[in-house]
């Protein structure tokens, strides 16, 4: 099972198919994220990346979307269940890629160009069992609930969004911190969170075959 | 909510013009993308479509005919979607998911499994245990697990990019042991059929299963061959189109291949200036990006395309990010156009007066109303105290937005940035709009 590591740090496995990109973010972790984020391994391609993730069961994995062997999704498709939280790290911002790594099970979505502290803090945030929303996605989400942003999975059974969430999602979309939509809407961070983790499974659950096996899952069955 | 927006004229899958053409929809196929396509083209639910195939196959299997012919007939519609070419390269390359097979989920497996077992036992309970029912029917099955491996080999051949056509390929696609099976069942179905034949018919007359025979043979040979010839004068249409896209594409690469290696240059001597360096970077990526993964191109003909038109502007006049999210769209008309300018006006006063180099715009586009909204984490100042002097807001925002019907609220406080929303109810006739 995925531990942090003895100095508390969360362990965290890159993957990238760039080495440079790699050595890049390896470097900006360890400047910005000391002591907070340790990476414990890379990986190049999908098959590379289950097997290190297999074996070092970290708590965090950056994963890119576009990569070697089927993609980030392949990746999440073919990791046995564990307690291993995803977060992608892509230079594409194109709906389709951003919609389908959340559906395939990523708890965040952040573009390359993000700065060394806010790396650190989504890391810290997905660990922690958030969801890391930037505006971009959160335009997405809502463009895909409103039938603007053609899901190519059937989705006839996908959930709607809750007025709460649709309102949480575009006070995300507009550039607001959690704790500011919490502000706004006066309500706490912790409900913000709650929101967010609804949202995300609204999006991942796209039958209800996988509602049961979700359901199950968490022992609600 | 009254989100359901008609498609408007920039959907990035949009066909191009000429007539109007049912296509088979491989990427949500659960047989052949017969029902999905069939839907998509008349534009009523997909189930409706798959419960009419359903219904009507129990009419001595009509329906189960009707989809098989449709099957042969309509072309693969995914041949040549475009999409923009970093998704379309990191498809080619094997990294991004790619299709996947509904069939994985047992549900339609058994479903039509259940199905093929009413249609023989209702056959049976029509016919009786006819000699030639069973050879037929293994026939029938061998051609179209032949034609299904046939589809799949043609449709890898289309995303090769290696261009030769090499007749192994051509008839295996990439292999796998789905092709090999799918082909050893398909001939082994076809052998036992003629065995089987032979054995139940060969015995009666002779003149009767060589006529029979013959016209089996006639017919498997039109239902191969036929469709072939009508796709083979398809393809190469298709493939001429393909082949201009392919060379238009060279031509952007290059193009685009140059500005960044312009770009990077300019940055190497400008390497002590990190506010140009940035904007460099900043201009170039967002060039980048718009070209590799926005299909739709920033057009000013629509609103979501001038507010992107007008922060790249801004971005590069002002030394200031301005991210811009989009929700929904529509057409620029005369009213909205005010709504651009107030936003304009708003993301300037964020670069000249917050004391920051970031801002969010957020637009939200609905059938009723166009809602943006541009937020920075800059200085803030209180809206209260701003002197009576100053024209800025009050006069390109707030009034400007109040002159053409809409409504501008500013939200500030010291310290915790500034929030100008923008609200413009839509009023514009229908069919201007689907102009």
């Amino acid at each position: 099972m995925s531990q942090p590591s003895p100095n508390g740090a969360v362990r965290v496995v890159l993957v990238d198919d760039h080495a440079m990109f790699r050595a890049g973010v390896r470097a900006e972790l360890a400047a910005a994220g000391a002591g907070v984020v340790e990476v414990v391994g890379e990986a190049a391609d999908a098959d590379a990346a289950i097997k290190v993730v297999a074996d070092l069961q970290p708590q965090v994995v950056l994963l890119d979307v576009h990569l070697p062997g089927g993609g980030g999704v392949e990746v999440m498709r073919r990791q046995p269940s564990s307690d291993t939280l995803y977060l992608a790290l892509s230079v594409s911002d194109a709906a389709e890629d951003v919609i389908g790594t959340i559906r395939g099970g990523a708890r965040g979505y952040v573009t390359k160009t993000i700065t060394g502290p806010e790396l650190v803090d989504a890391i810290t945030r997905v660990a922690g069992g958030d969801a890391v929303f930037s505006p971009r996605l959160a335009g997405f989400v809502l463009d895909a609930f409103a039938g603007s942003i053609d899901v190519a999975a059937v989705d006839e059974d996908l959930d709607r969004l809750t007025e709460r969430e649709r309102e949480v999602m575009r006070l995300i979309a507009r550039g607001y911190a959690y704790k500011e939509v919490a502000k706004e809407l006066f309500i706490s961070v912790k409900t913000v969170e709650t929101h967010m983790s609804s949202v995300l499974r609204k999006l991942q659950l796209s039958s209800r075959h996988e509602l049961t096996k979700w359901a199950s899952d968490r022992r609600l069955l | 909510m009254s989100y359901a927006n008609p498609p408007h004229p920039t959907s990035p899958r949009s066909r191009p013009v000429g007539p109007r053409r049912a296509y088979r929809d491989t990427s949500s196929s659960v047989v052949g993308g017969v029902a999905s396509g069939l839907a998509a083209h008349l534009a009523v639910p997909v189930l409706w479509v798959r419960v009419f195939f359903v219904a009507t196959a129990l009419l001595q299997g009509f329906g189960l005919m009707v989809y098989a012919g449709l099957w042969v007939f309509l072309p693969a519609g995914q041949g040549f979607d475009v999409s923009s070419p970093g998704l379309e390269s990191a498809t080619r390359t094997g990294k991004r998911p790619g299709r996947r097979s509904r069939l994985r989920d047992a549900g339609p497996a058994i479903a039509l499994g259940a199905l093929l077992f009413g249609v023989v036992l209702g056959f049976e309970g029509i016919f009786g245990q006819g000699a030639l029912f069973w050879p037929v029917v293994l026939g029938v099955a061998g051609v179209a697990l032949l034609w299904r491996q046939a589809d799949e080999a043609q449709r890898e051949r289309w995303i090769d990019s290696s261009g030769r056509i090499d007749p192994f390929r051509a008839v295996f696609g990439n292999g796998g042991w789905a092709a090999y099976a799918r082909i050893a069942a398909g001939l082994g179905l076809i052998v036992t059929a003629l065995i089987v034949f032979a054995v139940v018919a060969g015995q009666v007359t002779f003149a009767l299963p060589v006529l029979v025979a013959g016209l089996l043979g006639l017919a498997g040979l039109a239902i191969v061959v036929g469709p072939w010839v009508m796709r083979l004068v398809d393809d190469l249409g298709a493939e001429r189109a393909e082949r201009v896209r392919t060379q238009e594409r060279a031509d952007m690469a290059a193009h685009l291949h140059d500005s960044v290696l312009q770009t990077l240059a300019l940055i190497q001597k400008n390497s002590h200036d990190s506010t140009m360096v940035a904007r460099l970077a900043r201009s170039q990526e967002r060039d980048l990006r718009q070209w590799l993964f926005e299909a739709d191109t920033t057009d000013a003909a629509t609103l979501a395309g001038a507010l992107k038109e007008m922060a790249a502007d801004l971005e590069t006049d002002h030394d200031v990010v301005v991210d811009v999210v989009t929700v929904g769209d529509c057409p620029l008309t005369e009213e909205l156009r005010p709504v651009v300018h107030a936003a304009r006006e708003a993301v300037v006063n964020v670069a000249k007066h917050a004391g920051t180099r970031r801002a969010d715009v957020f637009a939200e586009i609905s059938d009723a109303a166009v809602d943006v909204f541009v937020r920075d984490r800059g200085s803030g100042f209180d809206v209260d105290a701003v002197a009576a002097d100053r024209q800025g807001v009050r006069n390109s925002i707030v009034d400007r937005m109040a002159r053409h019907g809409g409504r501008a609220d500013v939200r500030s406080a010291p310290d915790e940035g500034t929030e100008v929303r923008l609200h413009m109810p839509r009023t514009a006739a229908p069919d201007e709009e689907n102009r």
